[in-house]
């Protein structure tokens, strides 16, 4: 089944597939900050100041997604023995790495209205924090080793102490007393987050998905194209 | 309403940096995404127009070489 998903026979998918993808992106971004920025009601307790919610939380959903499936891919890269996983994790960080810091800095604003503080050490935001250094060390490791064995071992090890993180993160609002609310939205139960915010909210996690998909294929051609460059230097 | 939406309550520099901020991370990180796929791609054309025309036809008898070849001509 994994030959179906072989780079050079997907190479011709990928590469037409970013022009695609920007396109439809502008699209969903332009109706999403229309909704986020003019179009949503304001917070009855916060204002307009709610409206960074379009931005802050996308971007933590998508961070930690990303960080979740590059941890998958490392470890089914070693369970397959398939190095395609470990090219697809590697185009997949960039964008995690920059929505996590996005998130960061978008909270970091956010509390400044809200809870009179540019930064707090609270079990979320450090958590977050924790993550982003995750994304670093992962991003260096495949900068800094060049053995190509060496390289999967070591930032899979990094993917798999950096997912002890990621439920710390989602349950920390529930486990300690932080200033972070708790989720307003429940997949298995009812969201407390009423209809004409969660709207935008979904038009801008689609967007920010749509981007971070166009980075990864970007991402990815560029990956390919380098080892086949590396293959005409050895004809 | 235009003043509504650029003063927003007197919330606007906290949302309009917010907002600011990840689009220009949006820019940032597409600028240098394409500027290393582009990089990559003339690094390509070039050491595929200095080989022989026996490794050429080798090297053009992959599919991936031949799409990235007309990926650039497209471009």
């Amino acid at each position: 089944m994994f030959k179906l998903f072989q780079p050079s026979k997907i190479f011709q998918i990928t590469s037409k597939a970013p022009k695609y993808i920007l396109f439809l992106f502008v699209i969903v971004l332009s109706a999403g900050l229309t909704e986020a920025l003019i179009l949503s009601p304001e917070d009855y307790k916060q204002s307009d100041a709610v409206r960074i919610m379009y931005v802050h939380v996308p971007a933590a959903w998508i961070s930690l997604g990303i960080f979740s499936s590059i941890t998958f891919l490392s470890i089914s890269g070693f369970v397959f023995k398939n190095k395609n996983f470990f090219l697809i994790s590697k185009s997949l960080a960039p964008s995690g790495f920059v929505f996590n810091i996005i998130a960061l800095v978008t909270g970091s604003i956010w509390g400044k209205p809200t809870w009179g503080t540019w930064w707090a050490w609270d079990a979320r935001i450090t958590s977050m924090l924790i993550l982003v250094l995750f994304y670093a060390m992962y991003l260096i490791s495949w900068k800094i080793y060049e053995n190509e064995e060496k390289v999967f071992k070591i930032s899979t090890i990094i993917t798999i102490l950096g997912i002890i993180n990621v439920p710390i993160i989602k349950y920390s609002v529930d486990w300690w007393n932080t200033l972070h609310q708790p989720a307003s939205i429940n997949i298995l139960s009812k969201s407390s987050i009423h209809s004409s915010m969660l709207f935008p909210l979904l038009i801008m996690t689609a967007a920010f998905a749509l981007f971070s998909l166009l980075i990864f294929l970007m991402k990815y051609n560029t990956e390919l194209i380098k080892i086949k460059n590396k293959g005409l230097d050895r004809l | 309403m235009i003043n509504e939406l650029l003063f927003m309550n007197g919330y606007e520099a906290y949302v309009l940096s917010a907002f600011g901020f990840t689009l220009l991370n949006f820019a940032g990180l597409y600028l240098v995404t394409k500027i290393q796929f582009v990089k990559e791609q003339n690094k390509f054309v070039a050491k595929f127009g200095s080989l022989n025309t026996e490794k050429a036809k080798s090297a053009k008898s992959q599919r991936i070489n031949k799409e990235i070849l007309a990926n650039v001509t497209n471009n």
